[in-house]
Order: C-alpha cells, then structure tokens, then sequence
C-alpha cells in the first residue's frame, strides 16, 4: 500500500469516527429527534468525493458497525448504507456539479430514503413505534450538507494533496 | 483482485441479499450475539471517548470541590454511616432469624448477592430505547440476563454483553416487563416499561385489588432473574375506571433510571432448587449458578474464549446432569 493510500484511508477513518462520537452523544429527549445521520452524510460524502474508494461493500460493513452501536437488528444500517453509497456512486458525476442549494436537496432525498427505511424497520419489526419525526433527521441533513461537504473536502485534499 | 471486478449494482443487490438474510436471523434468533460482542470491540472506544467529556467534567468539580464541601460531606456520611450500621446490626439478627424460619418451612430460598460497580458509558437516547451502556463485560464475569441495580433501586438488566463494555435494557424500556410484588400485602403483579423515564404500569391487577397510593413494589424473584425484594418503585397513581377490568396503575421507579452515572451490577446468590426454563433468547439460567467464576464462564461468549478453560468444561458437564 503505497503513503497516498495509507493518508486517504486515515482521512476517512477519521471523519467516521467522529461521524460516530456525534452519532451517539446524548442530546435531550426534545432535539434528538433532530440529530442529523451523521453517520450516513459521511458515507455519501466519501461514495460521492471518492467512488473508487469508497465502495457499497466497505459502506455496508460501516453500517453494520451501526447496527452494533446503535443495537439495531444486524443489517439494518447496513442496507441503508449501501444503499446510500450506491446512489452516491451512480450519480456522483452529476451530484460534483450541481450548486450547493440543489446538492443539499439530492443528497436531502437520499438520506430521506434511508431514514424511511430505518423507519419502516423499526416498525415492522421492533417491538415498539417510532414516531414519524425520526424522519425530522433529514431536514437537518440536508441543512448540515453544505458545510460537512467543505469540511471533508478540506480534509480529503489535505489527505490526498 | 477480480479480472472483471463487479458492477456496483451486484455488489449492491448482494448487499441487499445479505442483509436481509442477516436482519431476518438477528430477529428471530439469538446467533448473531457472538459476531455483535466482537464487532463491539470496535465500537467500544468512541461510546468510551463519548463518555468522557463528562468524566473529566466530574474529575474537575472533584477536585475544586471546597474543604468546607468536603467536611460536611464527610460529616453526612458518617453520620449515614452511623445509621446504617445499626441497622445492619439489626438487619443481621433478622437475617438469621429470618433462615430459622426458613429452615421450619423447609424452603431454601437463600438469597445474598455480590455486587461491583459500574459506570455508565452512554446513553442511547432514542425515544423508544431506553438502554445504556456500561463499562464492564464478560472480562468482569458479566452475564447475559444479569439485574442492574443503583443506590435506590433496580435499574434494569444486561441484554449484551461484549468483552470489556455490556448493554443494559431499563426497567423503564416499552419491552421490559418484571414480575413484582406489593410489599405491604405480598400482591403479586407485573411491571412494564412505558413511554418515559418516570413510570412503570403494573399490568392486570384487578380493580378491587388492595394497592394504594405510596405502596412499595419490589421485585418478587419469580423469574428467577432478578433476586426477590429488591426495591422497584413507589406506586403513584391508581385509575381504576369500572368499566374496564383492570385497574391502570402508575409506579414511579426507585433507581434513577436513566439519570444514574453509576450502576451495581448484581450477582445473586440464590440458593433455589427449580431450575428456570431455558426460555429461549436470552436465558443464560444464570441466575441459578451460585458464583460469580461459574456465572462468567457459563455466559462466555464463544468469541471469548474463557480463561478458566478446564473448569469451563467440568461445568457444562454439571449442567448437562
């Protein structure tokens, strides 16, 4: 593995990392419905910025590190994460050049479509209902975008630079 | 790796595949828990860096803790101190006195327990889950099933249990249940989890049955998990409507579910002769092994290999008899 690898990988462990410290800090009961998936922004920024690295299987293994976390049913996460970094792959070309208002809003949609199906999940199978504003994480999501995205594109240029 | 590497639509759709074939066998089955105990090794030090801000905040106000703080503290616990060795003088004699007539009954129901303190790492905050997770695991001999204790009362029970690190279910969580009793009468009951941190409901109790506002519940030891009497909150609210069966009765727990930084884990020393039915999921029939060493080596997960190797087999066998 050559230095450049080692440096790229480094940055993307780093950022999921905190990706999963923000995840997981206790908010109150009354914003936590409101956290960002953090976890998932981080996936699609990596599958959009790094399509050849970040692929749907490494996307999937992370998600099933959520599952553990979060104590969810094992692939759970998962699907949802490969299924983010799936979109994130087949569109990353046109997701690089949209301005930043209309990448908010894809990337808004794609992380809908996974807290949709956390959501369904959960409700199927858990033993209990979720409420429908575990969906208000998206909002936030796509609201949180535009600066996660200058942050890792910070960090991937000083990783790969 | 591949000549003709694969198109990330297969890649996505054998994802797809395997997670569902993953999510159906972690929910009907309990096979998975020794690949979650290792994966959680990975997880173990961001929930152990989360926790920390609040560590070092408490280590902080410790140490500027005044001196004049300090001797008043000290004085609070003497005296509590003071007071809980009289009664535990007492406690002692009621003990024996308590085993005599055990003894005339010819019931063995001898209860003691060991207890270790442990900290909690992080809350898992998410309405519909009250967990927590805590900072000690199967290297500490902790087991699957095992009560969770705090100062005041039961908080809850160990559902996973990884190697260094263990997840907690809340009495206060939608899907717990503990079977308790009233403790001025001895009326038996069930207690479930609901919506917040501040109230349990007892299930099915008729509506002319004799609870009143300010009963103790304990816990009644009938499942064999939790040991019998342990203090699981203060009756609060009773809504008996006539024209429903069953009276809705609210019960405000103990411990400080949910707020305590600090748990007991609990070992119980039950000296019972049934053996509880190995009740699929997560029965471990811990509760009935009499010492700590045996209760770890019976829950040591496959992916912990036991350290206690020789003993570990010899044990099995007295199972299996």
């Amino acid at each position: 593995m050559n230095p450049l690898d080692l440096r790229w990988l480094g940055a993307v462990v780093l950022s999921l990392i905190a990706a999963f410290t923000l995840a997981t800090v206790p908010l109150p009961e009354a914003v936590n419905h409101w956290r960002p998936a953090w976890i998932a922004l981080t996936v699609l920024y990596w599958a959009i910025a790094l399509p050849e690295r970040m692929g749907v299987l490494s996307a999937w293994f992370i998600g099933i590190l959520a599952d553990v976390m979060h104590g969810a049913l094992l692939g759970q996460h998962a699907l949802g994460f490969a299924l983010i970094a799936y979109l994130g792959l087949i569109y990353h070309q046109r997701i690089r050049v949209y301005p930043m208002v209309q990448q908010a809003l894809v990337v808004g949609s794609i992380i809908f479509l996974h807290q949709l199906w956390m959501l369904m999940i959960y409700n199927t199978l858990g033993s209990r209902h979720y409420p429908n504003t575990y969906l208000l994480g998206t909002l936030t999501s796509a609201l949180l975008w535009p600066w996660l995205f200058v942050v890792l594109r910070d960090l991937r240029r000083r990783a790969t630079a | 790796m591949f000549l003709d590497e694969p198109s990330p639509t297969a890649r996505f759709i054998t994802c797809v595949v395997v997670s569902f074939f993953l999510i159906s066998v972690d929910h009907e089955q309990r096979h998975l828990a020794s690949l979650r105990a290792g994966l959680s090794l990975l997880i173990y030090p961001i929930q152990y860096a989360v926790s920390l801000p609040v560590r070092i905040v408490d280590s902080i106000a410790d140490g500027f803790a005044g001196r004049q703080g300090l001797r008043k503290e000290n004085e609070a616990f003497r005296k509590e101190n003071l007071f809980l060795r009289s009664r535990g003088v007492k406690f002692a004699a009621l003990e024996s006195e308590n085993k005599r007539l055990r003894a005339l009954l010819d019931s063995t129901a001898e209860m003691g327990e060991d207890v270790s303190v442990a900290d909690v790492l992080a809350i898992e905050t998410t309405a519909a889950k009250r967990q927590i997770v805590i900072n000690k695991g199967s290297l500490q001999h902790v087991y699957l099933g095992q009560p969770v204790a705090d100062a005041h009362g039961l908080v809850g029970q160990v559902v996973e249990v990884g190697r260094f690190a263990s997840t907690v279910i809340l009495i206060t969580d939608a899907r717990h249940a503990i079977p308790v009793q009233i403790n001025r009468n001895g009326l038996r009951a069930i207690a479930s989890g609901g919506d917040t941190d501040e109230a349990l409901s007892l299930n099915f109790v008729p509506n002319n049955a004799d609870v009143a506002a300010g009963d103790l519940v304990v816990s009644s030891g009938l499942d064999h998990r939790f040991p019998a009497g342990f203090p699981v909150g203060k009756v609060t609210n009773i809504d008996s409507d006539a024209s429903e069966p069953f009276a809705r009765i609210r019960v405000e727990p103990s411990a400080h579910v949910g707020r305590a930084r600090e748990v007991l884990l609990v070992w119980p020393r039950a000296k019972s002769q049934e053996i509880p039915p190995a009740g699929g999921a997560t029965t471990t029939a811990a509760p009935v092994l009499s010492t700590r060493p045996k209760a770890a080596v019976e829950i040591a997960p496959p992916a912990a290999p036991t350290d206690v190797g020789g003993a570990a087999a010899e044990e099995e066998q007295e199972e299996q008899n």
